[in-house]
């Protein structure tokens, strides 16, 4: 059985509000695949599920509020039924649900940590498993007595850079035979605890609340979309007559039950709780305040800034855009970024995270690259293994990139894997970016503005296009010597453009 | 306007009929572009956008919304518009009389592209 965890989606994230679903009972997914949407102050994330499985049971409803790693859903593994881990009774799927096993958890910690982790470790206090225990362990089969009586592990979210062995992934093998085979909506047994109702799935020590893990014994089965119209409607499920698969009530059923109750429909709206533009905006503030104030807190910057000539650069590009058509120009955002990801290879003392009073390198390289919202509000969203992508491809990438991050359709990954951060304030006209370090982040690489500057090359005087770039770094995962060698590669590599195909 | 194209001249009668389907293209191929600007700035107020001063300037526009605008208008009109002269169509009435200059908006019948 796996756990699908409500990922870190900023080092600062706690929690997230479920919005939607796109995936239901029954259905296979697989790695990479986006399941659900989520709400945070960064706006609404699609979210990717990093297993391949059959969904079993959502767990979260639209309109929950679930903290990072709280559970979502339960899905079956490969060979695995579905239907059997749906029907696995509330308080034990609760207790399973809870975090890993110490084996699991020392197979992920041996491992490089993917940021992800990084950044949940960081936000996300570890839960103590003993406390959170549901009252009544009689009634744990066997079987899942090894998991449920594990010691206190490090929360870990889900999207490892690593993947689990099978056999540690999600519980210990179940024989379908030793759980009883309870219809999921069925009354709960006498000893779980009744409050189910609650909107926030918590790991919180000592409140007994993990097994409530979102799963309500006694709710009518009903679509998300059903569910989200009847809670708009103020009506109760319970008086639409279902006509669903499976005995669900549909959104079709719940407008008939509306319709011969005589409420008054209302236009629907996405999500549970529409905020205001303002009210958004206000939010996303705030989590930019709490990620800059905590970055100057507690990341010693030093800043090194350099000059680069780009008339090579430049050049190039010019004459590669000019024997193409509009639809396959190459942008200099996108040489950039090519040019730091490779000149990070050489420098990985900048690539990576500071976690736990240690850094951690990076193998992969993924540069968050940030973008202005239009309205007010900046996002980061990771390029994905840009010191690996032709030119070409990473130019399409960077263009849909924006186009998305302008748009509120980032995904999960893209918020939680950036390895460090490229800034690019020059169409704006600033010539000189004293960037600040998103942590768990130990470097920004600041771009100014392109400009025509009098140069000497080879002991004359000459006009070239030059570029500020100034590197911000963590003193605590290196030193100046580290910065100048990477700003050294930088401009090794800008010298060189037809090697950043 | 500047120039007289092409095909706008050849007698009175066919001057008159060419300068009025030059005028239909001119406005075919300003509805196209601001439809484009629409896509690439949704929140713009292009109603209040002054032709004759550069787009960038009145619009938040960053180089790949403009490249997009490029990408779009290629697709509509036909016309692919080099880096070298992206310079030349850097105002709404600079790139409409660019893109027409160069047989965008021109109907089926009224002769071939410039």
């Amino acid at each position: 059985m796996i756990a699908f965890r409500m990922p870190s989606l900023g080092a600062d994230m706690e929690s997230g509000t479920l919005v939607e679903w796109h995936v239901k009972p029954g259905e296979r997914v697989h790695r990479g695949q986006v399941v659900c949407v989520v709400e945070t102050d960064k706006g609404a994330i699609d979210v990717e599920i990093w297993d391949d499985g059959t969904v079993a049971r959502l767990l979260a409803r639209p309109g929950d509020v679930v903290d990072t790693n709280g559970v979502l859903a339960l899905l079956a593994g490969e060979g695995e039924d579905w239907a059997a881990v749906a029907a696995m009774p509330s308080e034990t799927a609760g207790r399973v649900a809870t975090p890993v096993s110490p084996s699991e958890a020392a197979g992920r910690v041996a491992t490089p940590v993917s940021p992800s982790e990084a950044a949940g470790r960081v936000a996300t206090p570890a839960p103590a498993m003993a406390a959170s225990a549901v009252p009544d362990a009689s009634a744990v089969p066997a079987g899942l007595a090894a998991v449920s009586a594990a010691p206190a592990a490090p929360a870990v979210s889900t999207i490892p850079a690593v993947p689990t062995a099978p056999a540690a992934s999600g519980s210990p093998a179940m024989p379908s035979a030793g759980v009883s085979a309870l219809p999921p909506e069925s009354p709960a047994t006498p000893a779980a605890p009744t409050a189910v109702q609650r909107p926030v799935v918590a790991w919180l020590p000592g409140t007994g609340d993990a097994a409530a893990a979102g799963a309500a014994p006694g709710r009518a089965r009903a679509t998300p979309a059903a569910r989200r119209r009847a809670m708009e409607l103020g009506l109760t499920l319970g008086r639409a007559a279902p006509t669903g698969p499976e005995g669900a009530i549909t959104l079709a059923d719940v407008e008939r039950a509306a319709h011969a109750q005589g409420a008054s429909p209302i236009a629907p709206e996405r999500g549970p709780a529409p905020q205001t533009e303002a009210e958004r905006q206000a939010a996303m503030r705030r989590a930019i305040a709490a990620s800059m104030a905590r970055s100057k807190r507690e990341i010693p910057h030093y800043y090194l800034g350099a000059e680069l000539d780009l008339e090579p650069a430049l050049g190039w590009l010019e004459r590669y855009n000019a024997e193409r058509p509009v639809t396959e120009r190459v942008l200099f955002a996108a040489l950039q970024i090519k040019a730091v990801a490779l000149a990070l290879r050489d420098v990985p003392d900048l690539n990576g995270f500071f976690v736990d009073g240690a850094y951690r390198p990076s193998a992969a390289i993924h540069p968050g690259v940030a973008v202005a919202l239009r309205g007010g509000g900046l996002v980061a969203p990771a390029l994905h293994d840009a010191d690996r992508l032709p030119l070409p491809q990473l130019m399409r990438a960077l263009a849909d990139l924006l186009a998305r991050a302008r748009r509120g359709q980032l995904r999960s990954s893209e918020f939680a894997d950036a390895t460090v951060t490229i800034t690019n304030l020059g169409e704006l006209g600033v010539r000189t970016v004293y960037g600040v370090i998103a942590p768990p982040q130990v470097a920004l690489v600041g771009f100014g503005r392109i400009e025509q500057r009098p140069w000497v090359r080879d002991g004359a005087l000459a006009v070239a296009r030059t570029v500020h770039v100034t590197l911000s770094a963590d003193h605590r995962a290196s030193d100046g010597a580290v910065g100048a060698r990477f700003l050294g590669r930088l401009r090794d590599r800008l010298d060189q453009p037809q090697e950043l195909m | 306007m500047s120039e007289m194209r092409e095909d706008a001249c050849g007698g009175p009668q066919a001057c008159a009929a060419g300068a009025e389907n030059a005028r239909a293209a001119d406005e075919t191929v300003r509805q196209a572009v601001l439809r484009a600007l629409a896509d690439i700035a949704p929140e713009a107020d292009l109603a209040a956008l002054r032709p004759d001063r550069p787009m960038r300037d009145q619009l938040d526009i960053d180089s790949f919304d403009f490249l997009n605008l490029l990408v779009a208008l290629n697709a509509a009109l036909g016309v692919d518009v080099p880096e070298s002269d992206y310079g030349r169509v850097a105002t709404l009435d600079a790139m409409v009389d660019y893109l027409a200059r160069r047989g965008a908006g021109r109907s089926a019948g009224t002769g071939p592209a410039a």
